[in-house]
């Protein structure tokens, strides 16, 4: 194989890679324990003391925590 | 030990908070000697006529203290104290972090008499001589060591996205470094780069662009993706996006440094793969820059009372502007006006001022009262204070250089019906005058606004522990 025909089929798995990486991130199985992550940082607090819990507000427009 | 009231794990804030306190004093002095040689380009007697003091010497110390002084020891207090928090451990390595801050402020300090003597190697960005870069290697390694071994004794299962950033820069600095600074050393303090020529060249800029995509970019995104949804107080907009934003960026970035060297020796070829690879890259920098600003979606008020929020949410309004500049000037007929002119300087700065200064100030104004068991900054109204000053000082930096690089990128170009210059260099250098003397007054603000913070740190550093308490906003 021709060191140019290497480099095109690299650019294409590297495509496919991101690609996948895509519908894994998005896929719905994975939404909620993303979400639980994105909360992650605020659990310290939460037992600390009682914060305000805007965070966890599920009506927000956020991506994050919303139901899509 | 602030946090140690509050959660089971006893965390190694000493090096966090020596850093923390260094990052201030190094933005001072960073940015004062920016402010030096911005002068000496309106008065250059003010070289005194010594060598140690001349612009072309002290040009690398500014930048050096910048980035590595002032850039990374926020970077490391900030992903040091992250790395804790998120994996709810303690900074792995016991002594080796302490190790890191003396070694990193060794670094610095040698860098601080070795480039006024004149030693360099010329490489922008790396111009400190082979036994620092010895000592680079040993203490990034030791960073290395005490991030990833702290990952890995972790007491959660995930890995919170500001670390995969943390992780993904201090990995690729390190290969950066190593690949750049290559060189056989010919005596104590001179050594030459192993790379001829052209390919020496795109070595070089495959570093520097990528110290910008790395360590200005990453690291800070790091920061961001903590800080931000902290000072909220709600998550990121979008996990999601995050994870696509890392992935994205870090295999997009390392391809971009050929647009450093539009129409030179370097083959066409890679001129324009650079110049593609720049392009695509404005989308996961704007898939970043929108998930950082829309975390405060909905909850948009909260600027109005808090000046560390609107420093950090501003950061990424720069940070926005500067992945559009930059796309747009690698564009090669772009870059034919924009090269080698102030417009460069602008950009830079907009990048360098605007996001990484403004993200990591923001974050220091979060951080200094968690780490020294306060429940705010000393003065709110002194962070609001330097917040004005600092954006009306970039404002005035940037808006100087964009007139001056136009101007200078025109004039350069411009010939006459007979085929000969219309301007002389000196011509071009009279007409930016005017706008070094903006762009002066504009560093005097930043300058004055750090010092500003360094007041207030040390008025909160200083006072009786909890004795001030947090705001509370209706």
């Amino acid at each position: 194989m021709d060191y140019g025909t290497l480099r095109g089929l690299i650019a294409l798995l590297i495509l496919a890679l991101f690609i996948i990486i895509v519908v894994w991130s998005y896929s719905k199985k994975r939404k909620e324990s993303f979400d639980d992550i994105a909360n992650s940082i605020f659990e310290e607090d939460k037992n600390a003391k009682v914060t305000k819990q805007s965070h966890l507000d599920k009506d927000s427009k956020q991506e994050t925590n919303n139901n899509v | 030990m602030t946090q140690s009231n509050t959660s089971a794990v006893d965390y190694n804030f000493d090096v966090v908070r020596q850093f923390t306190v260094m990052t201030v004093i190094w933005g001072i002095v960073g940015t004062l000697v920016g402010v030096l040689i911005a002068a000496q380009l309106i008065w250059p007697a003010l070289n005194f006529d010594t060598p140690w003091l001349t612009y072309s010497r002290l040009r690398p110390l500014h930048t050096n203290a910048v980035i590595f002084a002032f850039g990374t020891s926020a970077l490391f207090a900030t992903s040091y104290y992250v790395v804790q928090r998120t994996c709810q451990a303690r900074l792995f390595g016991g002594k080796l972090a302490a190790f890191t801050f003396w070694g990193w402020q060794a670094v610095i300090v040698a860098a601080i008499i070795s480039l006024p003597l004149g030693y360099t190697s010329s490489k922008e960005y790396a111009e400190l001589e082979w036994p620092i870069d010895i000592l680079i290697t040993i203490v990034w390694v030791s960073y290395a060591i005490v991030f990833f071994g702290t990952l890995i004794k972790r007491k959660v299962s995930h890995i919170y996205v500001a670390n995969w950033f943390f992780g993904g820069f201090i990995v690729t600095v390190a290969v950066l470094h190593l690949g750049n600074s290559m060189a056989i050393p010919v005596s104590g303090m001179k050594a030459y780069s192993i790379y001829p020529g052209a390919i020496d060249a795109m070595m070089q800029w495959w570093y520097g662009h990528n110290a910008v995509g790395f360590l200005l970019t990453a690291g800070f995104l790091g920061m961001m993706y903590y800080f931000v949804p902290k000072q909220a107080e709600r998550p990121v907009y979008s996990y999601r996006l995050s994870i696509v934003h890392f992935w994205a960026l870090v295999s997009l970035y390392i391809w971009a440094g050929p647009h450093h060297l539009h129409y030179t020796a370097l083959p066409d070829w890679a001129q324009s793969v650079g110049m593609v690879m720049s392009i695509v890259l404005f989308l996961p920098s704007w898939g970043g820059m929108i998930n950082g600003i829309m975390t405060l979606s909905g909850a948009w008020h909260k600027l109005r009372h808090d000046p560390i929020l609107r420093f950090l949410i501003v950061s990424l309004s720069f940070y926005g502007m500067s992945t559009f500049e930059g796309p747009m000037m690698a564009i090669k007929s772009v870059n034919a006006l924009s090269h080698y002119t102030d417009w460069t300087v602008g950009h830079v700065h907009s990048g360098a001022l605007g996001w990484v200064a403004m993200v990591s100030i923001g974050a220091m104004y979060h951080l200094i009262p968690v780490l020294f068991n306060q429940g705010r900054m000393y003065s709110i109204r002194l962070i609001n204070i330097h917040f004005w000053m600092h954006t009306a000082g970039i404002v005035l930096y940037i808006v100087a250089m964009w007139i001056s690089g136009v101007m200078q990128g025109l004039m350069w170009r411009a010939v006459n019906s007979d085929g000969t210059l219309t301007y002389s260099f000196v011509e071009s250098l009279t007409a930016s005058y005017p706008f070094y003397f903006m762009r002066f007054l504009g560093g005097v603000l930043v300058v004055a606004g750090f010092i500003l913070m360094a007041y207030n740190m040390f008025k909160t550093i200083g006072a009786k522990d909890n004795s001030l308490k947090p705001v509370e906003v209706a």
